[in-house]
C-alpha cells in the first residue's frame, strides 16, 4: 500500500508539490479572480492534459509529435457533437427544412443524420468514443511508424502533417462537421445548463480533477518499469531492443496514453468554452502545446501546468496590447528555452535550488515561491525510483 | 540442415551490401561452454557477423542455428529472448539510469507493455542484481548514475547488464577497448569466469588479451575463415601472418 501512494505521489517531495499545485489550481485561483478569468484558467488548464501527454511522449518517451491537437481536437468534436445534438432537439430547430438535426447540416442541404453522429445521442458512448477514439487512432498511427522504426524529425513531421489533414478534412466536410465555423451554439448537457456561472465553477473543479487524476496515472507509468524503460529507449534504443524488448510497443503504448490524456482535455475544453473549432486541430495550437511543455520543463508533470499557464498568461496580457508582436515573442521563447534551459522551468528551479536549498523553507510560507518549488518536486521522475530503489 | 549439438551453427552465412559480400560462406560452430575469439584486420566482417547473429543485420543466404533454432527469421528481440546476448562495440548503457536500474532494466522478467507497467522490484531482482554487480566489480557503485562511470566500467556494467539476462550465448565486440592494463586483466579473469555456464565470442585486436582467454580462435579475413584453431597454432600459421599478425 506504501509503495503504491509513493508511485502515486512520487514521494515527501512529488506529494508536496501535488499538494501545492493543488492548493493554487483548487483554492488560490477560485478565490483570486472572478468568474470570467477563472473560465478562463480552466480553458488553459485543458491545454495542460496535452502538456502532461507531452511530458510522457516527448520528455520521457523522447519522441516528439507535433500532432497532439490532433487529439484534442478529437476529444473535443467528440463533446461538442453530443453537445450539439442535445440543443437541436426537433422543438427548438422546427424552422428547419429538416428538424432535429444540427443547424449547419440543415444549411448544408442534409436531411438526416449522419451514420457516425448517432452515437453521440447517448453521453456514455459519447464519453467512450472521446477516449477510444483517439487512442485507437493513436494507435493506427503508431503502428504503422513505430513498426517500421520512423522516429525522430520524421516522426514530428508525420504528425504534423496528419494534423493538418484532419484539419483540411473537418473544414472541407462542412455539412458533417460544421466546417470552418466549428460546432457552436452549444448549451445544455442532459439539460443542465454549462453556461451559468455555477455550471462554470462547477465544471472548472471537474476539470481540475481530471487533471490531477492524470497527472497520478503518469506518475504511476513512468515509476514503472516502463517509465524507466522510457529513458533508456530515448538514451539507448538498440541497447532496449537488444535486451529483448519490443521497443515499438512501448512507443505506441505511451503514444495512446498521451492521444487519451489529450482527449480528455479537448472535451473539458468544450464544456468551458462551449465551442468546437477546427483551428484547435490544426498545427499551430499543436506547436503551441509543445511550448507551453518546454516551458515549463518537458521532464516535469507539475511543471508542464505551470509552463501551460504562464505562457497563456503572457499570451492573454500581451496579445491585449501588442497582438502582432505575440506570435514572435513565443517562438523566440521557444528558442531560447531549447538553447538555454533545455528542462525549462523545472530544470531552473532545480538547479538553482540545489544552491538555495534553505529556501525551501521559506517558499512553503509564501505562495508565490510556493509555485517554484513545487516545479522543481517534480522534475525528476528518475529520482523517485531511486529512492523506491533504496528502500528495497 | 540437422540438429546438432552446437550451440551456436553457422553455415554457408553470406551477406551482400550492394554486391560486396561482407560475409561469404561463412560456416562457423561454437560448442557449449567454449569461448571462441573472432580476429581479423578492419574490415574484415567481425562485427557483421555478430550483426548477422543478433538480427540488427539480415543475411542475404545462409542459416544461423542457436541451439537448434533458426535465427535468421527472428527478429531482435525475439533472439534475445531465446539466449543470444551482445555487447557493442561502444559501451552502450543507460546514462541518465542508475547503476542499479541499468541492471534492473536488463532482468528478463517484465518485458511486454502490461508485464513492465506492473513490474515489482522483488527481492529476487534485488539480489540478483547485487550478484551479478559483485561479479563486474561494482557493488559499491549501484546507487551511481552511470554516466560518472569510468569507461572501463562502463564495458563492465554492459557485461553485467547481459549477465542479468542469463544468456546461453555471449558476444562481446571488443570489450577490453580502451582499458587500463589492470583492466584487462581483471576483464580476462571475469570472462573466464562468466564462461563457465556459457559459451561466449569475442571479437578482440589485443593479442596479449586474445591469448589469457581464447580457447579456440577463428581468423576472418575479407568475409572468409582464413584459419581456424588454438591460438598457438593460428599464431604460426603462415596465411595469418602474410595478412594480419606481420612477420
Amino acid at each position: 500500500m506504501n509503495a503504491i501512494s509513493n508511485k502515486l505521489l512520487g514521494g515527501k517531495q512529488g506529494a508536496i508539490g501535488l499538494a501545492l499545485l493543488a492548493v493554487l489550481v483548487f483554492v488560490v485561483l477560485p478565490i483570486g479572480v472572478d468568474i470570467f478569468r477563472l473560465n478562463l484558467v480552466g480553458k488553459y488548464l485543458t491545454y495542460a492534459f496535452v502538456a502532461v501527454s507531452l511530458v510522457l511522449l516527448w520528455g520521457n518517451g523522447g519522441i516528439l509529435s507535433l500532432g497532439q491537437g490532433i487529439f484534442f481536437g478529437l476529444g473535443g468534436y467528440g463533446m461538442a457533437m453530443f453537445l450539439k445534438l442535445e440543443a437541436s432537439d426537433p422543438i427548438s430547430t422546427k424552422i428547419q427544412t429538416t428538424p432535429g438535426i444540427p443547424d449547419f447540416m440543415d444549411w448544408n442541404q442534409i436531411t438526416s443524420l449522419p451514420w457516425f453522429w448517432e452515437p453521440f445521442k447517448s453521453l456514455p458512448l459519447t464519453i467512450i468514443a472521446i477516449l477510444v477514439i483517439p487512442a485507437l487512432f493513436a494507435y493506427i498511427i503508431g503502428f504503422a511508424m513505430f513498426k517500421r522504426r520512423v522516429g525522430g524529425v520524421y516522426f514530428a513531421i508525420i504528425t504534423q502533417a496528419i494534423a493538418l489533414i484532419l484539419s483540411i478534412l473537418i473544414v472541407g466536410q462542412q455539412g458533417y462537421t460544421g466546417g470552418v465555423n466549428g460546432i457552436t451554439d452549444l448549451r445544455t448537457m442532459l439539460g443542465w445548463d454549462i453556461r451559468t456561472d455555477s455550471a462554470k465553477y462547477i465544471l472548472y473543479y471537474v476539470n481540475g480533477g481530471l487533471l490531477f487524476a492524470c497527472i497520478l496515472l503518469s506518475r504511476y507509468i513512468l515509476s514503472s518499469k516502463l517509465g524507466m524503460l522510457l529513458l533508456a529507449m530515448r538514451d539507448k534504443e538498440e541497447r532496449v531492443r537488444f535486451s529483448g524488448y519490443d521497443v515499438s510497443n512501448f512507443k505506441i503504448f505511451i503514444f495512446c496514453v498521451s492521444a487519451m490524456i489529450s482527449a480528455i482535455g479537448g472535451a473539458m475544453f468544450i464544456l468551458q468554452v462551449g465551442f468546437m473549432s477546427p483551428s484547435l486541430v490544426g498545427i499551430v495550437p499543436s506547436i503551441e502545446m509543445v511550448i507551453f511543455a518546454a516551458v515549463g520543463g518537458r521532464m516535469s508533470l507539475i511543471g508542464a501546468v505551470y509552463g501551460t499557464l504562464l505562457v497563456n498568461y503572457g499570451k492573454t496580457v500581451f496579445s491585449e496590447t501588442y497582438p502582432e508582436l505575440w506570435l514572435f515573442l513565443m517562438g523566440g521563447l521557444f528558442i531560447a528555452v531549447v538553447m538555454f534551459f533545455p528542462n525549462g522551468l523545472a530544470g531552473v528551479y532545480e538547479k538553482y535550488a540545489k544552491k538555495f536549498k534553505f529556501l525551501r523553507k521559506f517558499s512553503e510560507v509564501t505562495p508565490s515561491k510556493a509555485t517554484e518549488i513545487a516545479k522543481k518536486n517534480d522534475a525528476t521522475p528518475a529520482n523517485d525510483i531511486k529512492e523506491i530503489g533504496a528502500k528495497a | 540442415m540437422s540438429n546438432t549439438d552446437f550451440v551456436l551453427a553457422i553455415e554457408d552465412l553470406t551477406v551482400s551490401f550492394d554486391g560486396f559480400k561482407a560475409v561469404d560462406s561463412l560456416t562457423m560452430y561454437i560448442d557449449k561452454n567454449e569461448l571462441r575469439v573472432v580476429i581479423g584486420p578492419n574490415g574484415a566482417g567481425k562485427t557483421t557477423v555478430l550483426d548477422l547473429i543478433c538480427g540488427k543485420t539480415k543475411s542475404t543466404s545462409g542459416s544461423i542455428k542457436f541451439m537448434n533454432t533458426e535465427l535468421t527469421k527472428l527478429s531482435e528481440h525475439e533472439i534475445v529472448r531465446a539466449g543470444v546476448g551482445r555487447k557493442f562495440q561502444t559501451p552502450s548503457i543507460y546514462e541518465n539510469l542508475s547503476v542499479f536500474q541499468n541492471l534492473e532494466v536488463s532482468y528478463p522478467k517484465g518485458r511486454g507493455v502490461w508485464g513492465s507497467l506492473f513490474f515489482k522490484r522483488t527481492d529476487e531482482v534485488v539480489s540478483q542484481v547485487k550478484k551479478i554487480a559483485d561479479e563486474i566489480m561494482l557493488t559499491d557503485f549501484l546507487e551511481m548514475e552511470a554516466a560518472l562511470l569510468s569507461h572501463g566500467q562502463k564495458q563492465w556494467l554492459e557485461i553485467g547488464m547481459l549477465l542479468m539476462q542469463d544468456p546461453e550465448l555471449l558476444m562481446l565486440d571488443e570489450p577490453v577497448a580502451g582499458m587500463s592494463a589492470k583492466e584487462r586483466d581483471q576483464t580476462a579473469e571475469l570472462l573466464n569466469k562468466i564462461c563457465k555456464n556459457r559459451s561466449v565470442i569475442v571479437i578482440e585486436h589485443d593479442m596479449e588479451f586474445v591469448k589469457k582467454i581464447a580457447h579456440k580462435v577463428t581468423v576472418l579475413h575479407q568475409g572468409k575463415i582464413l584459419a581456424e584453431g588454438p591460438m598457438d597454432e593460428v599464431q604460426e600459421d603462415e596465411k595469418v601472418i602474410e595478412v594480419y599478425l606481420g612477420h
